[in-house]
Parts: C-alpha cells; structure tokens; sequence
C-alpha cells in the first residue's frame, strides 16, 4: 500500500462544529495528570529487617546490612540483614525440623494453608502491590493487574494439587524431596517467589529462600502473611543476604533441593556446585528470545506484542522478546508502526497508574543496560528511541530500538535485560527458524501469522521452551514455564511444575 | 459499474483509484487487508481501559466529551415536542451553568430534521439525519435516495447512512461501495456542497473484527466523511475494541491516501467512564488530530446527563444526582 | 426484668433454589420432614413435575456462561462455597444430625468432610484437562490436542441412603459435575431435603451464578422420571435412585435417559453401605465430561 504522507486538510464539507472547549492540560491536547497511587498504601516499611526463621523475625548472626533502595527516587527504603553462613544454617535447620511434620500432614490439610496464603494475597493485593512497586521500579499498573493476580493465582492452583499428587502422573503417593533452598531474582520479586513456594510446600517439601539484594521487601512482607495464614513454624523460612548468601544455602549440605532463577553465569555456577550430591537441581536462568513476525501477520496486534514483549517490566524479564526477527517485506511497515506505538509509551513514576515503564531496578542494571547498548552503537547499529522526559533522579532508560542488527552483534547475542529491541530480518521461514535458534539461550519465542499451519511448523522447530504464537509474555499458573539448553532445566508451573519437588 | 467510484474524494494519487473498478479487485484489495486478532485487539482495548484520568485531565475530557455529543433520538413516538426539547438541551445542556460547551449535533429521524433546524437556528449545532431506511436498510436503492435527499433538503447538515449488511455478508462488496457512493451524491446540494456523510457498519451484525476493517476500508474509499459502528437499536452496539479498530483504519486511510475521516462510537456509551475510554483510545491511536468534535462523535443520549454530574462533581466536590441535570 | 421470658424461635420456611431463587413449588404443596425417630422438623415443598421442567431451563440457561467462565474463576468459586458453608457449619450440624440420627460431633465432622469436599473440588477445575486430556502423537505432519468439556445439563438423583447422604453425599455429587462446567438439576433425598435446601442458601451467597445448581425436595418417583425422560438433560445421575422397583427406580430411569443417549451413573450396588467420608477419587469428576479432538496440520 502506499505510503503518503502529505498534509491532510479538512474535506470542503466538514461541519462547522462547535469550536474545542478550552483549558487544555499541557502535553498535547489531552495531557494526563498525575494519577498516583499512595505510597501509604504499602503498609509500614521498618527502617530495618531480619530473617523470618522458624515462623520468627530474628536478627541475624552478623552485623552487616545491605540496603534496599527506590529505584524511583534512590531514597532508602529499609536496611536488612546480609545474611550469613550461620543464618542459613539456622534457616536450614529450621526447616528441617519443620519437614517431618508438615510432610506428614494429609495433603488435604497442606492444601487448607496454600488456599489461606492465596486468599490473604489476594486481600492485601493492593498493599503488596505497592510495596513491590516501590521496591522493584515497576509500574503499578503491572503490580496491580499482572504480578499480583498472577501470585495468587499460582497459590490458588498449587493449593489444589497438594492433595491429588496421586492423581499428578508420578506414581502412587509420591514423595517429597525435604528441604528446598530456593533463590529468586529482582524483576518478579513476589511472582517469583510464589513460583518456588506454592509448588514446593503443596508437594510436603519446607523452604529456606533468599530473595534479591535489590528487592527483599515483599518476601519479608510475605512472612508475615504466612504468619497470618497459620503456616506452621519453619515450613516457609526468608533469608535475605546477596550472592554470598544464596551460595551459602546452595550449598548447603542439608538442602536436598536447590531452585534457582537468575542468569546463566550463576545458574552455571551453582551446577557445578551442586554436582556429584544428591541434591535435585531446577534452574530458570536467561534468555534471548526472537519474536518473529512473518508477511501476513495481524500487524497492529504484533506490534502491541513487540512493544509488551520488551518493554514489559521494563525488559527486566528473561523470556522478553529482545530479538525481533521481521520478515524482510514487511519491515518497514512494520517499524514504522512499532515506532509510533513507542511514541506513545510513558515512562515515569511507577506509581503513576498511568505510567507504562518505570525504573530500571539498579544502578548496576542500568550501567550493564548503558554499556551493552553503547557496543551495538559502536558496532554499527542505528540506535532510536522516542523523545521522552526523564525523571531528574532514579534510574531510567529510555525504551530503546536498534535496526540494522546481524546475529554477530552482541546486542543479538547477550542477554541486556532491559527496555532495548534488537530488530533483525529474514526472508524465509528457514531462514527464521535458524536465525531463531541460532543462540546458547532457548527459553522463550514468539510467532506472528495468520496461517495456524506456519505457527505450528514453526514452533514444532523452534528450541525453547515457551513459544507464544500471535501473543507474547502470558503466564498461568497451570502452564509449565521454563528453558531448552543455557536458559535452563526443569519447568515451574502446571503438573510438570510438580516434578522438581517431587523424589521421582 | 466505475463511473461512481471516480466521484470518491481524496483517493486520488494515493494508487487506490482502481481498487473499486470491479467486484474482483475490490475483493481481493478488503480480503488483503492485514488480519486482526480479537484477542489481541480486545486485550489493547483493555489496557487503554485501566488510564487514569484525573483533575484538569478529567475536566477538559468531560467539556471534549460534551462538545462531541451527537444527542439522539430515534423513536417511532418522537414528537415535534420531543425533538424541540432535545434541541434546547443540546443548546444549553447544563442550564445553571453557562460555561459547559454544547453538543456538536442533534440526531433525529428525517421528518424532524426540519423541526431541530429551526429550533438550532443561531446556533452552531449541526442537525443529523439518519437516512437510508435507518436502522434496517431494507428497503430498494431510489427509497433510500429519496430519503437522503428528502432530509439533505429539510436542511439536515450530516446524514447519517446505513449499510447493506446482507449485501456485504454475502460478499456483494461492490454492491456497498456504490450505494454508498449513490448516497453520497444524493446529500449534495444545489450549491454544490455537500451533507456530511456518516456511514454506519451495524458491527454487531457484522461480527468479526476482520469484516470491521474491511467494511472501514470500504466506506472510507467510497467517499465517507466519517465511519459508525452502530445504529443503537441491535443487541451489540459500540464496544471498545471495535471503535479502536476503526481508529486504526482512519488512521491507515490518511496515511495511505492523505484522507482523513471522522470516527463515531454510538450505542451503549453510558457513562463518563465509557466516554473517557473512549477519547483515551483516541488519543493514543490517533492523537490531537482527532480530538475534537469535527473528527470524533459519541452517539448518545443518557451520556449527556451523566457528564453533566461528573462535571459538577468537579465543580462542587459533591457527587450529583439525577435531579439536579434535566430530563429531556 | 430479672425473670427471663422464653422466646419463641422464628422457624425457617424451606423453599426450592431454582434459577438463583427461592420459589414454592409450583404445586403449592409441602410434605412433612421428620427426624429419624419420626417428630416433624419442618415442612418441604412437593417440588412436581413442573418444578422439574422450570429447573431444568434454568440450568440450561446458566450453562453458557458457567462453561465459558475460566477453570481458575470456578475454582474460586467452589472454594467460596466452602468459606460460606465454615460460617454456617453449626446449622448444617445441627441439620445433619436430625436427617441422618447421628450425634452431635459425628453430624459435625460429616460437614467438616463437606466442606473440604469443596474444597477438593475446587483444586481440580484447573486441572482436570491435564489429567483427561493431552496431546496425541499421531503419525502425520498435525497438531493433535484432545480436551475435556462439560456434558452440559446433569440431573442428579441425590443420595437417599449411606453414611453421610445428606449433606456430605449430596455434595459429593453436586460438586464434581459443577467443577467441570455442568450445571445441575438434583432431586434431593426425599426424607432428608433439609440439608440440601440449607446449602441452596449457601450457594446462593457463594457467587455460584443462578442456575448452576437447582434444589427440588419431593419426591424422587415425580422428579427423577421427568429429568431421565427430559430432551433437554445430557446426562443423569442415579446414585440415589435407590426403590426397588416403581417409577423411581434406576432400571426405567436409565432406560428413559436411553432414549436420548444420555450419560447415566448407576447407583452402588448397596446404596445402604456408602460411606460418604470416603475418598472420593476422579470417577464422577470424570463422568461429565466430553472428549473433543482437534487436528490442525503443521506446514510452511
């Protein structure tokens, strides 16, 4: 179809309709004003936080803090406790002395506990809705409409097998493995969370977790809703700490399983770490994903796609569709439009309800954003984002598209982690599918045709794990999640989600 | 059967002049049209949905809202009576407060267009008609004409169409295309100049989005100067999702052919909350090109009085009752 | 003021649920409730024939939308049902206890078995299509993936006899035909219906859309018959079709659903011997349920 560009002017017959009314809001005609959540609305943040041990806050054996910060605003939020070799200990051991009893327990009762932490988090959802926000940088609306329904969700659903293990394909009355030391990341810091519990405590396993340095808020707030809920002491224990800490607890000798989400190095490490034990190992680590967007696809629905599988959760998100692989005769159509959709995208304050793009969670993010993007510039590709304010503090970054990408980039072959599109192109499917899998990674992908036969060609050929045809970056509690080759072992989510904590 | 085609505005130049030369190419041009995905349309719909819009944003959307209302009525008992109050309430919407803007138009049945013509004369309102043996359309091609020019000469300033939904289920596509072009030339005037032409899809009976886009595209070319979704009188009327496609095609049309056309959403729109959907939907497919009364419409009637509380809510800080804005 | 006058209590006028209501029976007759050693308790509308045929549309009507609402969205919903019946366990004991004779801490923990037994219910909506249904590795380019869906419209003869029947038996049939996307249609046990009439107040509190679940008392000879024999009813449930012989017994009722092929459960053998407190397993979950198989080729 043509393209033309010229100005339009209104058609002779246009009606002499009354003129606008005035005092338009500045920013165009139709500026939003703020709309901001309360901050209030998190609920008491203590100035600082121990480990929850054995159903107890408690200090931890050694004196030094890490503190979380807004990502926002870079205020302090709260110091907590880097814990130590000796806290996991008394964690481990805690749990420990919790398994036997609560492995016991009929599964129709573990599954009584797993519905009642899922009914709290759906009650205070707007409190930890906030809280994450505030911690983390991501806009309210994702906290609000997609990380927490989605937390109570995973509860809700694995509340359900704890008592129908026998039914879940394993083999009569299939056993739990003991205790679990589990380490999540930052960009999902409670959705993660729910990812290791709620199938580890339904299957009669107890926990130790550690979450992020860069967000233990909502974990910590999470203890007490397991506190409220009844759980029994030691079943769900929070170690907060940095790396130091999660290999502490990896390592543990009496951790019998190890589940870890973050990148590929540490995932990496941690299995030659827990190599020649008998400890059982699942890692969700990183990814590369190509989204890819053949001739005939329902464009202004793959470019909604594009836009939210990079740009959601700041790109902070391994399955992120960061390789956009455009079949050649579309191209330009298609960034054209992609291009005007990133025009309208609002970074800012993510407690603004209208904001799409909040802050980067660190300034380490932010610095490992800045120098991958300022390589795919000096290698040659042409950079573009959106004219859009910047907050004066916090870390941000603007949502960022590079054309003219090979697969001998980096920025096609590293994981950046952020708000940055790396647009490749291909001319056939072949070509696609090779280009698709042409990386270590293999967790995710994406497909955009109208032909159902090509999607199922394609994803029948594609080497990840998760491969989302017409849509991009939905999750479900029922769906397994998790990656082929260096993005990972072991699924979380639906029945095969049972199988990691499961001694079968 | 081109003849007609050649009198579409606008197309010329933009390499869409013969797409309408026969049922074939006009076929094979809709059906090559980029497919929609319902789930992913809706799911935009959706999102825009969650905006927040508060304080100075709020009140300058209500006072847009407002000014773009097409107040309507299309009742077998309209009454001179009826359509005369209408057209006040149009006039001054919010009579102890003269500062709210008015309607951009009164929509009334071809008969009364004479009635709301004198009862707006002074003012700026414009008077619709719906024509084409509104809401059906069934009725032979010369009736529908007759009813076009009957209102066009009553002095109607837009004319709002139906199209032939059977024809186009039946995928008699050039079949449309010319009523509506025939249509288009029955709201010109002796002076030359022309009726406003509003065509409506009836997308509840069209069902799928990928007819909506079609139809769009059909219309657009055909010479229209804005496209609706819906009469109001079937079971499915205006939905979000539906008006952000046809945003998206006007907004496709004007960058393949430099033509811009007007969209209205009518039916079912309610409240304030629907409205302000609305024009976020506007604003974020479209932008400041489309926010205002000349290129966007609401098709309403009770909308106006639910505006009209939220605006004094924003004026008084009290919330508004139903007696305190009037019944007309 | 010190003397304490005795109050009369306000008794409950027992109703039908029909379509999320609370009708008469559409006779206008009511038959006499006794306890186990024969005092009256209360009186039960004669739910007729009629009745039956005014429940069954309303169930036909609700299975549009109760079908098409997510597994997890059900789930919420059986699992709101348990919450509602916790808060009213001590009048459902009380209930249960007279229905059934048992004492006062048994009639308790057959509504605590009650209860959970939602709650079981409740974690399988999600997940019955992982376990009835998966994809076919079938010998050709295609995309083979069978799911289960519901029957439809399930009339359901409630327990009349075992351990239990009243309420825990009831719910043991209720629920796993709703989980699965069923409405249901059920003739509850014609000498114990006040437990069941109790639980239609319960669901109508529990967010269960109106005509998911419809309640008649009377008797099972006048109802059952006329929902085996209904054209409009897709599957039926005997469990409580427990006379020998008459109108009301499974033999003929199965023999009517013949005629429209419906899906029919038998009752057990010994219906005197059930012990509702039993482990339910995934039989009646299962029983409701079609299998739909769809191919799609794979290709460039």
């Amino acid at each position: 179809m043509a393209k033309n560009t010229k100005k339009t002017e209104a058609p002779a017959a246009a009606p002499q309709a009354p003129a606008e009314p005035a005092g338009k809001p500045a920013g165009g005609l139709f500026g939003y004003a703020p709309a901001p959540e309360s901050p209030a609305a998190a609920g008491d943040i203590a100035s600082s936080y121990g480990h929850f041990i054995g159903g107890q806050f408690v200090d931890s054996s050694g004196s030094e803090a890490l503190k979380t910060v807004n990502p926002a605003t870079e205020q302090v939020l709260a110091e907590f406790a880097r814990g130590t070799a000796e806290d996991v200990d008394r964690a481990v051991a805690a749990a420990r002395a919790a398994f036997t009893d609560w492995s016991a327990l009929p599964g129709s009762e573990r599954a009584k506990y797993l519905f009642r932490i899922a009914r709290i988090i759906q009650e205070r959802s707007r409190e930890l809705a906030v809280l994450e926000s505030i911690d983390n940088g991501k806009p309210i609306r994702e906290t609000r409409d997609v990380d927490l329904p989605l937390v109570a969700a995973h509860f809700f659903y694995y509340a359900g097998w704890a008592d129908k293990l026998d039914f879940a394909g394993y083999g009569p009355n299939p056993k739990p493995l003991g205790v679990a030391g589990q380490v999540i990341p930052w960009n999902f810091p409670l959705l993660m969370l729910a990812w290791k519990i709620a199938p580890a405590l339904a299957t009669g396993n107890t926990v130790v977790l550690k979450p992020a340095e860069t967000t233990p808020l909502t974990a910590l707030r999470f203890a007490e809703i397991c506190r409220q809920a009844g759980l029994p002491k030691g079943v769900v224990n929070i170690v907060t700490g940095d790396g130091s800490t999660g290999a502490a607890l990896t390592a543990h000798p009496d951790v019998n399983k190890v589940a870890f989400t973050g990148s590929t190095p540490v995932g990496r490490a941690i299995a030659k770490q827990v190599a020649g034990t008998r400890k059982k190992l699942s890692l969700e680590l990183g990814g590369k994903a190509a989204n890819i967007v053949f001739d005939d696809a329902p464009i202004d629905q793959a470019v909604e796609g594009i836009v939210n599988g990079i740009f959601f959760n700041q790109g902070h998100v391994c399955c992120a569709g960061s390789r956009l692989l455009v079949q050649e005769s579309v191209q330009d159509e298609l960034l054209d439009a992609l291009k005007r959709r990133m025009g309208t995208l609002r970074v800012g304050d993510p407690l603004d309800k209208n904001t799409d793009i909040g802050a980067i969670n660190s300034a380490e993010q932010l610095a490992r954003i800045t120098a991958l993007t300022d390589a795919g510039e000096a290698e040659g590709a042409e950079r573009w984002s959106p004219a859009c304010e910047l907050p004066g503090t916090g870390f941000w970054f603007r949502p960022t598209l590079f054309t003219g990408v090979s697969q001998a980039h980096r920025i096609a072959q590293e994981e950046i982690f952020g708000p940055v599109l790396s647009v490749l192109t291909f001319r056939t499917p072949d070509e696609a599918v090779a280009k698709a899998n042409n990386t270590p990674y293999g967790l995710s992908a994406g497909i955009w045709t109208e032909k159902g036969s090509r999607i199922l060609w394609t994803a029948s050929r594609l080497r990840a794990g998760v491969v989302w045809a017409n849509t991009f970056n939905k999750f479900d509690p029922t769906s397994p999640f998790g990656g082929y080759k260096e993005s990972g072992y072991g699924r979380e989510g639906g029945r095969h989600g049972l199988e990691a904590y499961l001694d079968v | 059967m081109s003849t007609l085609a050649a009198n579409a505005p606008g197309v010329a130049g933009s390499g869409l002049e013969d797409v309408a030369a026969s049922e074939a190419s006009l076929r094979r041009f809709l059906h090559g049209l980029p497919g929609v995905d319902q789930v992913g349309l809706e799911a935009r719909a959706a999102t825009l949905g969650t905006r927040s819009i508060k304080t100075t944003a709020k009140a300058y959307a209500i006072d847009l809202a407002i000014s773009m209302i097409d107040l309507t009525t299309l009742e077998g008992a309209d009454t001179v009576g009826k359509v005369r109050a209408l057209c006040t309430k149009g006039r001054t919407p919010d009579p102890t407060d003269p500062t709210t803007p008015r309607v951009a138009a009164i929509c009334v049945y071809p008969d009364m267009v004479a009635t709301a013509k004198a009862a707006l004369r002074g003012t700026d309102i414009q008077v619709a008609s719906v024509a084409t043996a509104f809401p059906a359309g069934r009725a032979a091609l010369p009736v529908k004409l007759a009813d076009t020019a009957d209102a066009v000469a009553a002095g109607a300033d837009e004319i709002d169409m139906v199209i032939d939904r059977g024809a186009f289920l039946s995928g008699r596509y050039l079949d449309v295309y010319n009523e509506i072009v025939a249509v288009k030339e029955a709201c010109r005037r002796p002076d030359g100049s022309y009726a406003h032409l509003k065509v409506i899809f009836e997308t509840g009976e069209l069902q799928t989005y990928d007819n909506v886009r079609r139809v769009s595209w059909l219309a657009m070319l055909a010479g229209a100067d804005f496209i609706k979704t819906s009469t109001g009188k079937v079971a499915v009327n205006a939905t979000p999702p539906v008006t952000l496609l046809m945003l998206e095609a006007v907004r496709d049309f004007r960058a393949a052919t430099g033509v811009q056309v007007g969209v209205k959403p009518a039916g079912g729109i309610k409240t304030t909350k629907d409205a302000m959907k609305y024009l976020v939907m506007v604003n974020e497919t479209l932008g400041d090109d489309w926010l205002s009364p000349h290129w966007f419409r609401f098709g309403a009637s009770s909308l106006l009085n639910d505006l009209l509380m939220q605006r004094q809510k924003l004026t008084t800080g009290r919330y508004s009752g139903p007696d305190y804005v009037t019944v007309d | 003021m010190s003397d304490v006058v005795s109050r009369l209590d306000v008794l409950k006028t027992y109703k039908l649920y029909v379509g999320g209501k609370f009708p008469r029976s559409e006779s206008g007759r009511v038959y006499e409730v006794t306890d186990a050693k024969g005092e009256w308790l209360a009186n039960a509308p004669l739910g007729t024939r009629k009745d039956a045929r005014d429940a069954v549309v309303a169930a036909r009507a609700a299975v549009k939308g109760w079908s098409g609402t997510t597994a997890y969205n059900r789930g919420q919903v059986l699992y709101r049902v348990a919450e509602m019946l916790q808060g009213r366990r001590e009048q459902f004991a009380a209930e249960v206890a007279l229905s059934e004779g048992v004492g006062a801490k048994k009639a308790a923990a057959l509504v605590d078995a009650a209860i959970d037994r939602w709650v079981w219910y409740a974690g399988w909506t999600d997940k019955v299509a992982q376990i009835a249904g998966g994809a076919n590795p079938v010998a050709g380019p295609f995309f083979n993936l069978s799911t289960p869906e519901p029957t439809g419209v399930v009339g359901i003869v409630a327990p009349q006899a075992g351990y239990g029947h009243s309420l825990l038996g009831l719910v043991s049939v209720i629920a796993p035909a709703v989980a699965t996307g069923n409405t249901v249609v059920v003739a509850a046990a014609a000498d114990a219906p006040l437990p069941a009439l109790s639980l239609g107040e319960v669901l109508a509190t529990s967010d269960v859309p109106g005509g998911v679940v419809n309640i008649l008392s009377g008797r099972t000879a006048d109802i059952a018959p006329t929902l085996a024999s209904h054209q409009d009813v897709n599957a039926l449930d005997l469990t409580g079709a427990i006379a020998a012989d008459g109108p009301g017994a499974a033999g003929g009722l199965e023999a009517l659903a013949a005629d429209t092929l419906k899906r029919v459960i038998r009752p057990e053998p010994d219906p005197f011997a059930q012990d509702w407190t039993n482990a339910p397993g995934t039989d009646r979950l299962l029983s409701f349920l079609e299998t739909k198989t769809v191919w799609h080729p794979m290709g460039i």
